[in-house]
């Protein structure tokens, strides 16, 4: 089999999901687009059983945060095909208020510490995961760290103030 | 003290007893803690609790200056540092769209290949120790030796070696160097071939652990496994082959793949992969005879540190050092992923980057992280003492697990 092009499957995207999937236009290495959460279990479960896609493997789930943004967070999901040895990134945008969306486990069992991780860093609700716990913070913990808001230092430390040159 | 109830392993007990395997136990190397509900010796549930050296990595990378990352990428899989520094070098260079030389390209295959070997003489040689034979792992641990004294000539450092810079390393390698490495590639196959010996046929050994966790393909697909893991199930996923960075696809070199994906195989794979690796070093070298001699690292002055003695004696270099330090040199805003073949997986970097002095958002792809999950199901009706050795050969690395 040959290697499939991106518009291939910008193409075959378009005609299942018509406008529920996007490309994204920023600068990236790989094929990059957008769906919104009621979509992304279907699109999952297309890419990977689709017989000439065949988007078998996960490769990670993570997220990003965007204060600035009117959607401020955005889930990431990586995804390689071995037998196109090709990769492709998704990404779902959510809302601050509204950080849920459907978990990915039933596709893949191995999503299931990947969104853990995300939930733990970022405060992203899978739902439905079958355990959606802290995984390396401390389980209570409040604050979610990898948002860009919480400090990467306790703002109150003195005991490693620098006068002379700053910090 | 007939009423002292004795249990076979056959024997149930009314409810199950729970038991705390670590966080620190002797036999876990690391800092792993699962709570473990047991019947007899039998494993009926576990769970993982993981994050006791989390060192919230990903947080503070979106703090530092590109240069500044590589050392935090050293203390994630610390049995394998350069892997994950030079990993770390390529994502940056994918961002920045440096092209690097081949000398150098094949410099970072010799030490690539050379920590991917220092990582599975431990990983093998301790899944030896915890089938209770110590002398492979004293035989292989004395070449680990001659490898870090590689890495001391080409960085100075032996562990957390920090080696390499953004287009190809700090300096060259010496003769000394070549010395040791063409040594090492003299001494380290009788022995890897007397290690096999002392194992791969060795009744206690392959009672220990044939048919001991086995995981087919689909399930280890499932659960996002790579590197040696997966390659054992069947599936002859290679980050090395399938997608070539450093020139890899320059080389001859073979894929090992198991069958059954049980402790056993994933023995036996990581054994031919050192081979493998050898293979590679070997071709490495003589490649390098026929590139340009003194080729160390990519001609990109904005992003490569300038040598030490002109920044004290010339005042451009000493701008560009002070900018490169400080993060301040132009970066295009770009996503990239970039995966290198780990020890023990694919290692990968998810770079996103907004221009600023430090990456927008930098995610680590773990493979001891992702490989780690699968643990406490699989170990689901399985002996206690089975499930130490399914442990030590996952290679799972506490740094790089809790990043």
């Amino acid at each position: 089999m040959g290697k499939i092009l991106n518009e291939e499957i910008a193409n075959q995207l378009n005609q299942k999901f018509e406008e529920h999937v996007s490309v994204i236009s920023e600068p990236s290495d790989i094929f990059n687009f957008e769906t919104s959460r009621d979509y992304i279990v279907e699109v999952l479960t297309f890419l990977k059983t689709d017989l000439t896609l065949q988007f078998n493997y996960l490769t990670d789930i993570t997220a990003v945060h965007y204060p600035e943004r009117e959607k401020k967070f955005a889930v990431v999901y990586h995804l390689h095909s071995f037998t196109n040895n090709i990769r492709i990134r998704i990404k779902v945008f959510l809302e601050e208020n509204d950080v849920h969306i459907p978990t990915a486990t039933t596709i893949w069992d191995g999503a299931n510490w990947m969104e853990r991780e995300t939930y733990d860093y970022f405060g992203i609700e899978f739902d439905g995961h079958p355990d959606l716990r802290r995984i390396l913070n401390v389980d209570d913990m409040v604050a979610f760290p990898m948002r860009k808001e919480f400090p990467l230092e306790d703002p109150n430390r003195v005991d490693k103030k620098d006068y002379f040159f700053g910090r | 003290m007939e009423n002292f109830p004795v249990f076979t392993d056959n024997d149930s007990q009314d409810s199950p007893t729970t038991l705390n395997l670590g966080p620190t136990h002797p036999a876990t190397h690391g800092v792993f803690q699962n709570v473990l509900q047991m019947d007899g010796e039998r494993i009926v549930s576990g769970v993982s609790t993981i994050g006791y050296i989390h060192r919230a990595f990903e947080k503070i990378a979106e703090h530092r200056p590109f240069y500044q990352i590589t050392p935090l990428t050293d203390r994630m899989n610390y049995c394998s540092s350069p892997i994950n520094n030079m990993g770390w070098h390529m994502t940056v260079e994918k961002l920045l769209d440096i092209k690097t030389p081949k000398r150098v390209d094949y410099l970072r295959v010799i030490v690539m290949e050379l920590a991917r070997i220092s990582d599975h003489i431990i990983c093998n040689g301790v899944l030896g120790v915890d089938t209770g034979a110590f002398t492979g792992f004293l035989y292989m641990m004395q070449h680990r030796e001659a490898i870090y004294e590689i890495y001391e000539e080409v960085c100075g450092s032996r562990l957390t070696t920090n080696i390499g810079r953004i287009g190809g390393f700090e300096r060259d390698f010496n003769e000394i160097a070549f010395r040791k490495i063409r040594k090492f590639l003299v001494d380290f196959p009788p022995v890897l071939k007397e290690f096999e010996s002392l194992f791969n046929r060795n009744r206690i050994f392959v009672d220990r652990t044939r048919g001991v966790a086995p995981v087919d393909a689909e399930t280890a697909l499932s659960y996002s496994w790579s590197g040696p893991l997966l390659r054992a199930t069947g599936v002859d996923y290679d980050v090395r082959a399938m997608e070539p960075y450093s020139s890899y696809e320059d080389f001859d070199f073979e894929v090992p793949v198991g069958t059954n994906g049980d402790v056993y195989n994933r023995f036996l794979v990581r054994n031919e992969e050192m081979k493998q690796s050898m293979r590679m070093i070997e071709q490495a070298l003589q490649k390098l005879e026929k590139e340009p001699k003194g080729v160390f690292h990519a001609d990109v002055p904005e992003y490569y540190l300038p040598p030490k003695q002109e920044v004290y004696n010339n005042m451009e270099a000493l701008i560009y050092h002070f900018k490169i330090v400080m993060g301040e040199v132009n970066t295009p805003v770009k996503e990239v992923y970039h995966a290198v073949e780990g020890a023990n997986g694919e290692l990968g970097f998810y770079l996103i980057n907004d221009g600023g002095r430090a990456p927008y958002r930098l995610h680590f792809r773990r493979p001891s992280f992702i490989n780690y999950q699968m643990y406490a199901p699989m170990s689901q009706g399985m002996l206690l003492s089975d499930a130490i050795i399914n442990m030590s050969s996952l290679n799972v690395i506490a740094g790089e697990l809790d990043a």
